[in-house]
């Protein structure tokens, strides 16, 4: 009998009322077997159940899933390592090595698999010395990079240092000990600025890999060109990544090589530049600021590339410390900056021989006159005033150079106008940039009505006035360029107007089969100019140097050379005398000199600039002649830096 | 004298189950090796707790049922208050309280439960065969919430979670209404919803716990803290394919991919190294296991042998589903080892004793047939 419709909610009361119904403990036996059964049943479903959830979820993922999940397999397991290449070598013309690679060990930290970085690094510091600088260098490059980089805390270890870290490198998971390549420039601070350095990659420069579709090539580089040579050339120096396939465990340590792709070293570059003269030039200049360039003319190969002051550019390879950063980057000297390439100065009177060419190539009627010298140029009611007080009397073409008359070159400018002194000029480059193979050149200002048009935004401002010509005649006004412009024009016009781009690099070397591939010097650009007009400027520059204001500083050479000096305006005196003296350092004019030499079959012609250092006889003269003696001569100079501008005498005469 | 000896051994065994399990242990060794990376030591120290268990096991299988349930409420009064000891004195380690010193070494009275509490149910259910009411139930609920309690507050949700469902089982063969049973799958899927959807978590559990459900629904959120464990070990399984990668050749095993692949983990490295044939023969054999002891349960004589032994062969199903669920990644990661299999003695201890209890359930029957 079961008389129970409706159960209650808990337990099984059917049985327990029957029980009490009828007493009977077999019936009751019954019944509570029967619900045991259902529940066995249940128990049974239940399981196998579940169980069969699990299989189909083992099914979905090794055969459904199990490509997707094999080749996650492998990604963990297999990991493509990157070889960097090593760097191509960069050597002077004459074999001496400029920049290098050597291996050496360092401790590399990665900041995202360390919790507390500072409690390691004070732990490290028992181990191992590292200093204040290491720490703020770390620093500085955690904040460049990304987390997951392994960053080097302490670079070139020694042996011994190596020892004692491998011993207690389980203490420190996250650091290892790795052996790289290093960048090394030997010669220090010397063509700093030429050689370059090469920097960590940063984010700018993975755009720029980027945009040239070179990143993947980079995979296993750290270190990019970022100035000079190291930069301008980064594509031959970094040479092919190559890669090794490795197994790795899930520290990703390496277990063993699968397979290897070796890299492709990088091309080693023979440079034009003769290092020896280089130093000479940069020990002259001594702490004077400046710049000289020298060209080889008949090939366009830059011999010597000086910017003063300069930096050791190893302070770069790993990252500066923000100490010697600041220092370099705050100096009022602008260590930093590569004067030859990105100074502009206004030419002074180094620009008269331009003109002076310029003027018989349009066969002005200036160059057939004998023109009054009063010591100043009228024009438009205001009095140009000339260097030599009261002037020589009268002057004409061939005169005007040597004793670098201002008066005449005034008149010459008016004749000649603006519209044709530039379109003249811009066909020796100034104005516009060489070419040459380091990055970062300056265009300088060639000044003319359209770019005066171009320059300021006011109309009043940008209407040219027939007075500005005027100071354009002498290299002043508007007039500004490079260090390495003035050189350029020098050699061009040393080589009868045959135009060779300037270059540093003579050749790329194949490091494995040292295989030499030149780089041809082709002439950019041959002007028209008559032989004999050319003759007859190099003829007035030669008497700069025999009987003008070169004549002083070039007493006793053992060989020709056509030179002219000049003096770069600084401070507007506004009509007032200058007086060196008088005026702070920093205001004084820049001293300019540009020379070529033998004067019949020149070799070198150069261009320097000593900044704040007064007449162009004064300093860069002085300079020049010395360089020209030890590169033509073998001479080397007797001290090692004039110390102060003065040393050397006035001449009577010198043109600002 | 030798053969009264063999006798004597052999009359409380199942062989059955003692097969069944010896099989298990042949896996678990061959597959231990493996994953230890040939360590031998490992191996033999396996071997040796396999043996203690088994020892263990023939001594529980001796006891009489009579006995077993004498032995019921005072098992469970002690596991009771071992658990207080260690929610007052208990050793702290990874920020939970779980374990107890007693000098020589330490215990988890957690484990203990799991043995203790099935033994009590089974006792009070049967003790009150003859007129079970619904008060009864609520008794049970009480007996069992109590040590569940204490050991969520370790906190130990695993081992909760299990043992909650070992005296479920005891419940649900004594007879819980069906009604109630669905109200209670509606109310833990409900809770469970809860947990997973809302911050609540915060409160009700501790942080790690919910962290692992949270990378449980979706592992690549965490991938390098607590959803690595799931991606490494779904890799491993699913790399592993129709056939496996072989023994002693699985990488995800040995380039040290998967965590814990001795313990929680090791049926990662079965299923990379044996693919689904060995998951599939995997299966079967723990069925059989739990077949065997649902059948010890269906053939028990008492209310108090078909309890204990239903919920036995239950709980270690439950084992076997929330290990091998974890780790191929459709249940959270709560630390549940695989049973037989995973490094460990403890769990090989109250599993065997479990056996033990079903050998002992089953003689009984054989004695009073005979």
């Amino acid at each position: 009998m079961r008389p129970i419709k409706r159960r209650p909610m808990f337990g099984v009361p059917a049985r327990g009322k029957t029980r009490r119904a009828s007493g009977k403990l077999l019936k009751n036996d019954r019944t509570e077997r029967s619900s045991y059964e259902l529940r066995f049943a249940a128990a049974v479903l239940f399981v196998l159940a579940l169980f069969g959830v699990l299989l189909v979820r083992f099914f979905w993922l090794q055969v459904v899933q199990h490509d997707r999940y094999m080749t996650l397999a492998e990604a963990n397991r297999i990991s493509l390592v990157p070889v960097a290449p090593s760097r191509g070598v960069i050597r002077d013309r004459n074999g001496v090595i400029l920049a290098h690679n050597y291996s050496a060990y360092t401790l590399e930290i990665a900041p995202a698999r360390i919790a507390d970085l500072d409690a390691t690094i004070a732990a490290l510091k028992g181990i191992i010395d590292i200093t204040p600088r290491d720490k703020r260098r770390f620093n500085k490059l955690q904040e460049e990079s990304k987390d997951f980089e392994s960053l080097p805390i302490k670079t070139r270890l020694t042996d011994e240092e190596v020892a004692r870290f491998a011993a207690q490198s389980y203490r420190f998971p996250g650091i290892e000990i790795k052996a790289r390549l290093f960048r090394h420039y030997p010669q220090g601070e010397i063509g700093s600025h030429l050689i370059g350095y090469i920097g960590r990659i940063n984010d700018r420069d993975l755009v720029e890999l980027d945009e040239a579709g070179v990143r993947a090539n980079y995979r296993g580089t750290e270190h990019i060109g970022k100035v000079g040579i190291e930069a301008s050339y980064e594509n031959d120096l970094h040479g092919v990544t190559g890669f090794e396939q490795v197994e790795i465990d899930s520290g990703g340590r390496a277990v063993r090589t699968l397979r290897r792709n070796p890299p492709k070293s990088g091309q080693d570059l023979q440079l034009s530049v003769d290092i020896g003269l280089q130093k000479v030039v940069e020990q002259l200049f001594g702490d004077r600021r400046g710049s000289l360039v020298a060209i080889d003319p008949t090939t366009g190969g830059v011999l010597a590339l000086v910017s003063k002051p300069t930096f050791d550019p190893n302070l770069f390879v790993d990252g500066i410390d923000p100490q010697s950063w600041t220092a370099l980057n705050e100096s009022p000297d602008h260590p930093l900056l590569n004067r030859a390439l990105r100074g502009e100065y206004p030419p002074g009177s180094t620009f008269k021989p331009f003109m002076a060419m310029a003027a018989l190539e349009g066969d002005f009627p200036l160059v057939h006159q004998t023109i009054a010298d009063p010591g100043y140029y009228l024009f438009g009611g205001v009095r140009f005033r000339d260097s030599k007080a009261g002037g020589y009397g009268s002057m004409n073409f061939d005169r005007s150079l040597v004793v670098s008359s201002d008066t005449y070159f005034y008149q010459l400018g008016v004749q000649m106008g603006i519209d044709y002194i530039a379109s003249f000029m811009s066909t020796l480059d100034l104005g516009s940039r060489t070419g040459i193979d380091l990055p970062g050149e300056r265009p300088g200002v060639l000044p003319s009505p359209e770019w005066k048009k171009q320059r300021f935004s006011k109309p009043a401002q940008q209407k040219w006035y027939p007075g500005e010509t005027v100071s354009i005649g002498i290299g002043q006004g508007y007039n500004s360029y490079t260090p390495l412009q003035m050189a350029h024009a020098t050699a061009t016009l040393a080589n009868f107007g045959v135009a060779y781009k300037p270059h540093v690099v003579a050749s790329l070397v194949d490091p494995v089969s040292n295989m030499r591939v030149p780089i041809e010097p082709k002439p950019s650009r041959v002007l028209p100019w008559k032989r004999e007009h050319v003759e007859r400027v190099i003829r007035g520059m030669v008497g700069v140097q025999t009987e003008g204001t070169g004549a002083s500083v070039f007493r006793g050479a053992t060989y020709t050379s056509a030179g002219k000096t000049g003096t770069a305006q600084v401070f507007s005196l506004k009509g007032a005398k200058y007086n060196a003296r008088a005026i702070d350092e920093r205001l004084r004019d820049h001293s300019w000199f540009i020379v070529f030499a033998p004067a019949e079959q020149p070799k070198i012609a150069l261009a320097v600039i000593v900044e704040n250092a007064g007449f162009g006889s004064q300093a860069a003269a002085p300079m020049a002649r010395k360089v020209l003696d030890y590169y033509l001569t073998g001479k080397l100079p007797e001290e090692p830096a004039p110390a102060a501008a003065s040393s050397t005498p006035q001449p009577a005469g010198e043109s600002p | 004298m030798i053969l009264r000896l063999w006798q004597r051994f052999k009359q409380p065994i199942d062989p059955w189950l003692l097969l069944f399990t010896l099989l298990v242990f042949l896996v678990s060794s061959v597959l231990l090796y493996s994953a230890s990376n040939q360590d031998w030591a490992r191996v033999s120290d396996k071997l040796t707790f396999m043996g203690i268990s088994l020892a263990l096991m023939w001594c529980v299988a001796n006891i009489r049922q009579q006995v077993l349930m004498r032995l019921a409420l005072p098992g469970y009064v002690i596991g009771v208050l071992l658990l207080l000891a260690v929610e007052f004195f208990g050793v702290t380690s990874h920020g939970a309280t779980r374990w107890l010193d007693i000098g020589v070494t330490r215990i988890q009275p957690s484990e203990l439960l799991r043995i203790a509490l099935p033994l009590m149910l089974a006792w009070y259910f049967h003790h009150f065969e003859a007129h079970v009411n619904w008060r009864h139930y609520v008794v049970a609920a009480i007996i069992i919430v109590i040590p569940v309690g204490l050991i969520l507050k370790q906190p130990d949700l695993g081992t909760a979670l299990l043992i909650t469902s070992g005296g479920f089982y005891a419940l649900f063969f004594a007879g819980l209404s069906w009604r109630l049973i669905g109200m209670m799958t509606l109310a833990v899927g409900g809770l469970a919803y809860v947990v997973t959807h809302w911050d609540l978590c915060i409160n009700i559990l501790h942080e790690y716990q919910c962290r692992r459900i949270s990378t449980m629904l979706d592992p690549t959120s965490d991938p390098l803290g607590a959803g690595y464990h799931i991606i490494q070990g779904t890799i491993a399984i699913g790399s592993g394919g129709l056939l496996g990668k072989g023994w002693l050749a699985g990488t995800q095993t040995h380039l040290d991919f998967i965590p814990e692949r001795t313990t929680d983990f090791i049926f990662a490295v079965f299923g990379e190294e044996f693919g689904l044939v060995g998951n599939v023969l995997l299966l079967l054999l723990y069925l059989c296991v739990i077949g065997r002891g649902l059948m010890i349960s269906y053939n028990a004589s008492t209310v108090f042998g078909r309890l204990l032994a239903g919920s036995i062969a239950l709980n270690f199903f439950t084992y076997a589903f929330v290990n091998m669920g974890m780790v191929s990644g459709i249940l959270p990661v709560v630390g549940v080892p695989l049973p037989l299999i995973s490094y460990g003695g403890t769990s090989m201890v109250s599993i065997l004793v479990g056996f033990g209890l079903l050998m002992s359930i089953q003689r009984d029957r054989k004695l009073m047939k005979a």
